[in-house]
């Protein structure tokens, strides 16, 4: 089939054998010129010689954000800085941004797994790739940017923003592959419908969607809404930006993992043992190939499952299921990170109201809306307005002094919030929808 | 001499005030006042029923918070300055008015008026003291 590289198709022995020298190799390296990573090896009594299965991975300490932080900016950084000829930060929240550095073989991988991608959504020579990624400091727009290149098709760095201006190229242009967030794509097809101009006007045919949580809904809209097959990516820019994995448009099934560069693996964010294949957990990433920021076992909190399951498109690497969450529920509002737990404190300190809450967050316009529902219990309820107001305000005051975010508060009535069989769904996000 | 009345908490979404008074009527339950209290995210249905207890447990039942409270029925002339006499009196007794609601007309041409005041006890005593007609619980759910 037309745009599988070789190594996606080998054998599990063929491809794993890859995986275990790549492994040690990166064991031995980081070990060398990592003095955190060696320090974190000696507290875990294990040396880069102990490395002799791939199993033998589950040995080797977790990297988390918080070790970036600490070590912020270069710590983590296994070369010298003359040799790192880029660097990206992700957006800084509350703390200090993370930032990650590429040398110039770095930015040849990044180049190669991406244009992979792009192949695996059927994305091909001739094809004009219009690129509404943000360009600068995120991964996302030079990410694709350069994978395009790699691949000979032709890039239309148009970045995020200007939506009218956008649509406009792509009329004219005749981009034949979207590459935005879900949630951008969503806003072009709206500015499209407002200009009057219609999906059958484009010759958009695929569309490329990550960064972001989506439903299986938002997709079908997208596609309806802009005529195109919509597709899901995935990367991080800790483990190199996009490119990490991609949906085929064959099946669309699933994510595969362009292990032979990034190991994944899942694992149980409680007890941090790894998980067998189809059980849903925490993934887990060992940057196999990468030179300037190599980062083993790193923690991506987000949660997904593997399979081996053959692809229809006759692909041999593991798939992930659409990420389902984050192991730490950690939120953005605004910038500021929030945890449903911390709500929750806030909650039970004041006098009467149930444990039963949820967190709704949707977005304004660009302005992200958190809302707390709160059910309105027997104890609260007097049958008075005042005193239900006076219980919103103060939810309100306190979570604005606890997490520094202001909220809006819903009451609603007992037994509206949905009750699930063990763990209960605090967040609903529909800033994906 | 109070009345109860049932409150019942309202998210605003469609469809509840019709299930409250489908369940109120499968149990075979009067209204005899009521009143909606509005606000941009909530609203308190506040009813005057001829039987509180049972409508407190089936509406319970039914998923809702409900609360009981005392309130005061009026009777007032019905005329002009009827209603503007009473609150007069309750005025320069010091009381406040927390809301109030009307019932329909009695036989004898008199309008009633259900109130909450802040003090409820004071101000009962007082309109007593005044000789304002009190309504009972008894006299509003006669039907």
């Amino acid at each position: 089939m037309i745009g599988i590289d070789e190594i996606e198709t080998l054998p599990r022995t063929g491809l794993e054998s890859i995986q275990l020298q790549r492994l040690q190799a990166l064991v031995t390296r980081v070990y060398a010129s990592v003095p955190p990573y060696r320090k974190k090896m000696e507290q875990a009594g294990i040396k880069p010689e102990d490395i002799r299965t791939l199993d033998d991975l589950q040995h080797l300490p977790f990297t988390t954000k918080e070790d970036l932080r600490d070590n912020y900016p270069y710590g983590l950084f296994a070369v010298p800085m003359e040799e790192v000829i880029r660097l990206h930060a992700s957006s800084g929240t509350t703390g200090k941004p993370t930032v990650v550095g590429y040398t110039m073989t770095d930015i040849q991988l990044w180049s190669a797994v991406m244009a992979r991608c792009l192949a695996m959504a059927g994305v091909h020579r001739g094809d004009l790739v219009h690129n509404a990624y943000g360009y600068g400091l995120f991964t996302g727009g030079l990410g694709a940017h350069y994978g395009i290149e790699a691949l000979g098709a032709t890039v239309i760095p148009v970045s995020g923003g200007n939506s009218k201006r956008q649509i406009t190229i792509m009329r004219d242009f005749g981009s034949t592959v979207l590459l935005s967030t879900p949630s951008y794509a969503l806003n072009l097809a709206d500015a499209m419908q407002d200009a009057g101009i219609d999906p059958g006007d484009l010759k958009l045919r695929v569309g490329i969607h990550g960064a972001e949580p989506w439903s299986v809904n938002m997709r079908e809209e997208v596609e309806r809404k802009l005529g195109l097959r919509a597709v899901d990516i995935y990367g991080l820019s800790e483990i190199i930006g996009p490119g990490v994995a991609m949906e085929c448009l064959h099946s669309r099934q699933g994510m595969h993992i362009l292990e032979d560069n990034f190991l994944p693996e899942i694992i149980n964010p409680d007890t941090l043992e790894t998980q067998p294949l189809e059980t849903e957990g925490e993934l887990v990433f060992t940057t196999l190939t990468k030179e300037a920021l190599p980062l083993i076992r790193y923690r991506t909190k987000d949660i997904s499952r593997l399979t081996l399951e053959p692809c229809d498109c006759g692909r041999s690497l593991v798939r992930m299921a659409k990420v389902s969450g984050r192991s730490d529920d950690m939120l953005i509002i605004r910038g500021v990170n929030v945890f449903p737990s911390q709500v929750e404190h806030v909650l039970m300190g004041i006098n009467g109201v149930e444990p039963h809450y949820q967190i709704e967050v949707s977005r304004d316009g660009s302005l992200d809306v958190m809302a707390v529902l709160v059910e309105v219990s027997e104890r609260v309820f007097s049958g008075e307005i005042k005193v239900l107001e006076h219980l919103t305000r103060s939810i309100q005051r306190e979570i604005k002094d606890m997490l520094g975010v202001s909220c809006q508060v819903r009451l609603v009535e007992p037994r509206s919030i949905q009750r699930s069989e063990g763990k209960a769904q605090r967040v609903i996000d529909r800033r994906a929808q | 001499m109070q009345v109860e009345q049932i409150a019942v908490f309202l998210e605003n979404k469609s469809g509840r005030l019709a299930e409250i008074t489908s369940i109120l009527a499968a149990n075979d339950i009067n209204i005899r006042a009521l009143s909606v209290a509005d606000t941009a995210d909530f609203g308190i249905l506040r009813l005057i029923v001829n039987h509180v207890e049972k409508a407190q447990e089936v509406l319970k039942n039914g998923g809702f918070t409900v609360s009981k409270t005392d309130v005061v029925a009026v009777a007032v002339p019905d005329r002009v300055g009827g209603l503007a006499e009473v609150l007069r009196t309750v005025t320069e007794g010091g009381y406040n008015v927390e809301y109030m609601y009307a019932y329909a007309h009695r036989a004898d041409g008199s309008a009633v008026m259900i109130f909450r005041f802040d003090d409820m006890p004071g101000a009962v005593a007082m309109l007593k003291e005044k000789d304002f007609a009190l309504v009972s619980s008894h006299e509003i759910c006669a039907t």
